[in-house]
């Protein structure tokens, strides 16, 4: 105090104005302070970080030189790649692109697949943007208008465009129809699935419960296998049913009952005091799901929303099975190309197939990051 | 649960016998319009779709030629690709009308699964690969031998039976995977490799250098790849059967896809009643008269197949071996059409 009164007069400097905070030390700031906190805390973990790092490094490096550094890019045939030592055989990707996409669709007609795939990303990409305006007409356009226009444009027959039969369609066409049918599906099937298991009705709760027990029950091949080779034998001579209608009832079907019980699980976290809370309001039944618990209950099961999207979408790779080409599908026929029969074709193939697929599934499971981060409020932890 | 899938399926068949399963499969499919023909999801050479997605190989011909006996259309088909497991249920529940689907003809299957094959499309058989260098030119000399084959198949059975039954020493290595068993011969774990002759044709294709690689020319087993049609209808087994037998007779003839035209003409009366000129062998069959020279102008004869999709025309190299006709020392053998 005294120091602060008096001042000497062989020293007369007063501070006028506040000091410039300093920077927090190098030691804790910065990404050398992120690095020492979490990568070099002690012996054990710098020792940790450095295999890791040396490990991913290395496959790093075996990918890029595989993929990129001694990679082949151009050729008409499998002499381009038979070279010893050749990396990824990427003329046996790019002769087959057209049919990795849309697998044995004619190719005078690939523009009908393709402008259905970009009306599709234009009416996604604003639905899924929060910005975007007019969610309700894009949402019907989406769920309503767009199955119609993609049924007529892929499968023909009406407006002049030729019929194109479904067995004719493939490769990542039929990836994306199988994985967005059953996505679209699953989720209110799955939702009335659930509500119907906790319903206090003893037969819709018993229906539901049957129904969830016995396509969880049941493995996928077994569903597709019955589907395809053995409901010829029980319909009467002369029905068919189109090979990829049923592959596709038998994927959404199933993916519901997984998704009810995910979804059961969000219900059960809710506590008593909405319900009745809603009922104090004098809500019904419907009003006090679709207002009061179902918002609450959907936002805790993101992740095991996403993660049964996510499994749904590598699922699809099973409808190999019954002779439908998915993406994966057309391109294991490819192998069999003896035109293109390499040493590398068989890891170029399945390269690419693993980098397509890394991209839709990690794209939707940043995408449930954004929306876990938006509707997280009062929960964060 | 194949078994149990097969039990059910040939039962529901029997149920339903009045119905798809009997009903004569030559008229479905003229009235229908084309054959639903069942193949592989993808074998080299003789299943697999090409660059533009069309199907090619020689179980596919065989499939273009019935139709192009049936409608001279060889592109009345539609293929149901079909793995191991589901090829004879898929014939079993009407799915198909015709398994060309590289399957060995056993007794069993014969007898159990509701089937019956026409005829031999390709005779398989285990055989060799070895490098070049080795200098080897028969299975005999394979004296001291290491042996690369996949564990727990038939194939490493064949193995053992054929050095034993020949006093030759060998040594097993085997391996999981047919890849991983490549892989290791490749390396030089084992300086033989055995499976099935026409898939060590097409796995020398992934090798480094196959040129460096041979096929010996022994088969140590009896791999006959037939084509298989419903039980129960005789008109269609004998269709199918005869198509084969018309591509073997074209090609023993000498008829080939360039000069059928002018065969027509030929005086020698074997071709002439092959190409419908004289009698009605074709109509006989359900047929029309010109039922071969449709094949063989649309599809070409089982020669000119082979060559295309296995032989010397192709990037596998196959010998025709076996395959060769009875009069060239081969197996195949087309009764007379008369």
């Amino acid at each position: 105090m005294t120091d602060a009164t008096f001042i000497p007069a062989d020293r007369p400097f007063v501070r006028a104005a506040m000091l410039a905070p300093e920077p927090p030390p190098a030691a804790v700031a910065g990404f050398s302070g992120w690095a020492r906190a979490n990568l070099f805390s002690g012996p054990f973990n710098t020792l940790l970080t450095l295999v890791c790092a040396a490990g991913a490094a290395y496959v790093a490096w075996v990918l890029v030189d595989f993929m990129a550094l001694r990679a082949v890019w151009t050729g008409a045939n499998r002499e381009a790649c038979v070279a010893p030592g050749t990396g990824a055989c990427w003329p046996f990707i790019t002769a087959r692109f057209g049919q990795l996409l849309y697998g044995f669709y004619p190719a005078d007609q690939h523009w009908r697949p393709a402008a259905v795939f970009f009306v599709a990303v234009a009416l996604i990409a604003p639905l899924l943007i929060p910005s975007a305006p007019h969610k309700k007409l894009n949402a019907l356009l989406f769920f309503v208008a767009f199955p119609i226009f993609a049924f007529v444009m892929l499968r023909g027959g009406l407006f002049g465009l030729r019929p194109v039969e479904t067995r004719a369609w493939g490769g990542l066409l039929v990836t994306l129809v199988v994985a967005t049918t059953g996505i679209v599906a699953s989720l209110p099937l799955g939702v009335l699935l659930a509500l119907g298991r906790r319903s206090k009705l003893p037969l819709i709760r018993f229906l539901s419960i049957a129904f969830i027990e016995f396509w969880r029950g049941v493995p996928l091949i077994t569903v597709l296998f019955f589907a395809t080779y053995m409901l010829p034998l029980f319909l009467p001579s002369g029905w068919t049913i189109d090979g990829l209608l049923r592959a596709l009832v038998g994927v959404a079907l199933f993916s519901a009952a997984y998704m009810a019980e995910v979804v059961r699980g969000g219900l059960q976290a809710i506590p008593k005091g909405q319900y009745e809370g809603a009922q104090a309001l004098g809500l019904r039944y419907w009003p006090m799901m679709l207002l009061i618990v179902l918002p609450q209950a959907l936002k805790l099961v993101i992740p095991g929303i996403v993660n049964t999207f996510i499994g749904l979408f590598k699922d699809t790779t099973l409808v190999a099975i019954v002779s439908i080409f998915d993406f994966l599908g057309i391109i294991r026929a490819g192998f069999a190309d003896p035109n293109w029969a390499t040493p590398v074709t068989v890891y170029t193939g399945f390269a690419f197939a693993g980098v397509v697929y890394f991209i839709f599934c990690y794209g939707m499971s940043r995408y449930s990051r954004f929306v876990e981060e938006r509707l997280d409020t009062g929960h964060k932890r | 649960m194949k078994q149990f899938l097969t039990a059910l399926a040939l039962g529901a068949s029997a149920v339903f016998a009045s119905g798809a399963a009997q009903a004569a499969t030559l008229d479905q499919v003229k009235q229908k319009g084309f054959v639903q023909c069942g193949v592989s999801t993808g074998l080299p050479g003789f299943s697999n779709p090409d660059e533009k997605g069309e199907w090619t190989g020689l179980d596919v011909d065989l499939c273009r030629a019935v139709a192009a006996a049936i409608f001279d259309d060889p592109a009345k088909v539609r293929f149901t690709p079909l793995t191991a497991k589901d090829r004879f249920t898929a014939l079993q529940s009407g799915e198909i009308d015709v398994l060309s689907r590289n399957s060995t003809w056993t007794s069993s299957r014969d007898a159990t699964q509701g089937l019956n094959f026409t005829a031999t499309n390709y005779y398989d058989g285990q055989g060799f690969l070895v490098r070049k260098e080795l200098g080897v030119k028969s299975a005999m000399e394979l004296n001291g031998a290491s042996v690369c084959t996949q564990s727990g198949t038939t194939t490493e059975l064949n193995v053992a039976d054929f050095f034993r039954t020949n006093n030759l020493q060998y040594e097993v290595v085997a391996f999981q995977g047919q890849e991983e068993t490549l892989k290791a011969y490749e390396s030089g774990r084992c300086e033989v490799f055995t499976s099935d002759q026409s898939q060590l044709y097409a796995l020398r294709l992934k090798l480094a250098n196959k040129d460096d690689h041979i096929v010996l020319p022994e088969l140590i087993s009896k791999e006959p790849l037939a084509t298989a049609v419903r039980q129960g209808d005789d008109q269609w087994f004998d269709v199918v059967k005869w198509v084969h037998y018309a591509m073997l007779n074209a090609e023993e003839a000498g008829v080939t896809s360039k000069n059928v035209q002018e065969m027509l003409n030929s005086p020698n009366p074997d071709i002439r009643r092959m190409l419908g000129v004289e009698g009605n062998f074709g109509e006989q069959l359900g047929l029309t008269k010109d039922w071969v020279a449709r094949i063989v102008s649309k599809v070409g004869n089982y020669g000119e197949a082979f060559d295309r999709n296995v032989g010397a025309g192709s990037p596998l190299q196959i010998e025709r071996g076996k395959n060769a006709l009875w009069t060239k020392g081969g197996l195949q053998y087309g009764p007379p059409i008369r």
